[in-house]
């Protein structure tokens, strides 16, 4: 049976079937009930959208207000998470800073799956010589520690937000090219790999249909795991001070500006802190139950 | 087996050249260069002062030359001699590379004794309460920022307990006791962010195995659960592992940067913060250098346990 006659066989269901609101509803509350802690973090993760979507309309103040009688407050009811060094309100900046992490975290994920997708299951199906010139090009790029190179990088070219997406992406396809590389490589010594070739089909279609379906659960886990640790990396960028130049803020270089006087004010440190923490629970809570859900063999078991 | 292990061997070699070559050329083509901050100190840029200068450190000679040189020199063991302190860096890294070295590999201990106990527990007993409680204990490790933690310690770790970093960093072979208490704190920071992975991977290849037909026919002819999870489970689960615990040496040496910072520890990474920052070639290649070469050796070893733990993967 090949996936096309599947296909026919689901097609009319789908075109009787209920209405288009409810085809999206029932999933969705499917989805509520059985992974609501993957469903918590859904929640974090549109609220951290519209945050960086609308961050104007939501903060009280823009995050270059700032207000010289009023620096390092404590938090309060006029500053919820009380102010930085130049008067400026901390929970506004917190919001905008939304924008900053989201941005970056999505476009570097989706840059590092494509390319961990292409590089590792060419070279684990392919093997031979291009395998192993791959695999030295990785290995030399991946022999550079991650936050060292991206340092460099910015020393180099600049602090632009394009700058650091590609090259977050570019880092962390390379780690994942291997892990997918080392899936596929047990996946391409199956037997039915071994049929399907023996049907006469062409190298495209069995990696396309049959090598790369098989590692798609581990392409999901590495990208599901991968949005926060980028949203993580960015911020450690930020904080060594090698981010998205200001005045726009991002939660890493507040924590890297609350290092002189968190002593004395430590709310400088807590909720810049807090904020990512939350954020990247919220991503690989929402990865984790996506991976339950869409991983055809987690989904099969007990 | 024997001729893919000399193969691999022998591949180090052009991905050490690889390496050498690209971050010869990245610290070349970094803005400014160590002479322009002597001269900025010097409060005048005389063209005079500028070519003696640039001759003293080699810098006027043609790239590839400068290239040859350095290897040259690090040919015979020689890692240079640092611009702006005079000083040979091999001496200087003498001091720094073992706090470095002992906050990487006590984090790592943590994370292994954090993390693989208890991401095995997780998927024998998947989706019971203790399953959730570890899950949601690895998705916590992996989201709190080690820097942030680490300004927490620092804040908090004071006002409550009355704990502070001490001032003065000890060596191990000085004052042991000393030097444990400044780095069990970093190094269980660390720990803690790399076993969140660990356990996750462990976990989530672990459940993979245990519905493989050999599992099931494991239990079938009758052999204890605990046997089954330990000897048929674990050995097919430990790959994806493996690969993960060899990935994670590039963001122990990372989160070493960034601890060495908050904590005031004098290791490399701090050192090369500091050298990157006035331009200090010699001591930035030195240090990058070591910590590649240190990434490569556990790459080594990440592949060759393939072949000895899965003997499903054959290199011919």
């Amino acid at each position: 049976m090949s996936a096309a006659a599947a296909g026919d066989v689901l097609a009319p269901r789908e075109l009787q079937g209920p209405s288009t609101a409810a085809r999206f509803y029932r999933p969705a509350l499917r989805f509520i009930k059985k992974q609501p802690l993957g469903a918590f973090g859904l929640l974090i993760v549109i609220i951290l959208v519209v945050l960086a979507a609308l961050p104007s309309v939501i903060a009280p103040q823009r995050y270059d207000d700032f207000d010289v009688t009023a620096r390092l407050q404590a938090p309060s009811m006029d500053y919820f998470f009380g102010t930085d060094q130049l008067g400026r309100d901390n929970f506004s900046r917190i919001i905008y800073a939304s924008r900053t992490s989201v941005i970056i975290g999505f476009s570097a994920v989706l840059v590092a799956a494509a390319i961990a997708t292409a590089v590792g299951v060419s070279s684990a199906y392919f093997g031979g010589w291009f395998d192993t010139v791959f695999q030295r090009l990785i290995d030399v790029w991946m022999s550079f520690p991650g936050l060292i190179f991206i340092v460099f990088v910015v020393a180099i070219f600049g602090n632009g937000r394009g700058t650091i997406i590609l090259t977050l992406g570019l880092l962390y396809g390379a780690g994942s090219s291997r892990v997918i590389r080392s899936a596929a490589l047990t996946v391409r010594s199956m037997s039915y790999i071994e049929a399907v070739r023996a049907t006469g089909a062409g190298d495209l279609r069995i990696i396309l249909r049959h090598v790369i379906p098989n590692v798609t659960p581990i392409i999901i886990v590495n990208a599901s795991v991968q949005v926060g640790a980028v949203i993580l990396a960015e911020s450690s960028l930020s904080f060594l001070g090698f981010g998205t130049p200001p005045p726009f803020p991002s939660w890493g270089r507040m924590l890297g500006e609350a290092q002189t006087y968190m002593t004395q004010h430590p709310h400088l440190a807590l909720f810049p802190g807090a904020a990512i923490a939350l954020t990247v629970y919220g991503c690989n809570m929402l990865g984790d139950a996506l991976r339950d859900t869409l991983d055809p063999r987690l989904r099969r078991g007990a | 087996m024997n001729t893919y292990v000399i193969q691999r061997l022998l591949l180090i070699l052009p991905t050490m050249f690889g390496v050498t070559v690209v971050l010869f050329m990245a610290v070349r083509f970094l803005p400014g260069d160590a002479v322009d901050q002597m001269l900025g100190d010097f409060g005048a840029a005389s063209p005079e002062l500028r070519r003696q200068l640039e001759e003293r450190y080699s810098l006027n000679n043609s790239i590839p030359q400068q290239y040859v040189d350095w290897m040259g020199e690090l040919v015979t063991g020689d890692l240079g001699t640092s611009i702006t302190s005079g000083r040979s860096v091999s001496s200087e890294l003498q001091r720094r590379l073992p706090a470095t070295f002992q906050l990487g590999l006590l984090a790592m201990a943590f994370s292994l004794m954090i993390s693989l106990p208890i991401g095995i527990v997780s998927a024998v007993k998947q989706n019971t309460p203790i399953d959730y409680a570890a899950r949601s204990l690895a998705i916590m490790l992996l989201s709190v920022p080690s820097f942030w933690l680490g300004l927490l310690a620092i804040t908090y770790g004071f006002a409550w307990f009355g704990w502070t970093p001490p001032l003065r960093y000890e060596q191990i072979w000085e004052d042991p006791i000393a030097n444990l208490q400044i780095l069990w704190v970093p190094a269980l920071i660390l720990g803690g962010l790399l076993s969140g992975t660990t356990m996750r991977i462990m976990r989530s290849t672990m459940l993979e195995v245990l519905r493989e037909d050999y599992i099931r026919t494991a239990r079938a002819k009758g052999l204890g659960a605990r046997l089954v999870v330990m000897r048929h489970g674990l050995r097919n689960a430990i790959l994806p592992v493996i690969t993960v615990i060899g990935l994670q040496v590039p963001v122990v040496v990372g989160g070493t940067v960034l601890l060495e910072r908050i904590f005031s520890i004098p290791g490399m990474g701090s050192y090369l913060l500091t050298s990157l920052s006035q331009r200090d070639y010699p001591v930035v290649q030195a240090i990058v250098l070591i910590s590649a070469s240190f990434i490569i050796l556990t790459n080594l070893l990440v592949d060759l346990s393939y072949s000895v733990i899965d003997p499903r993967i054959r290199y011919r």
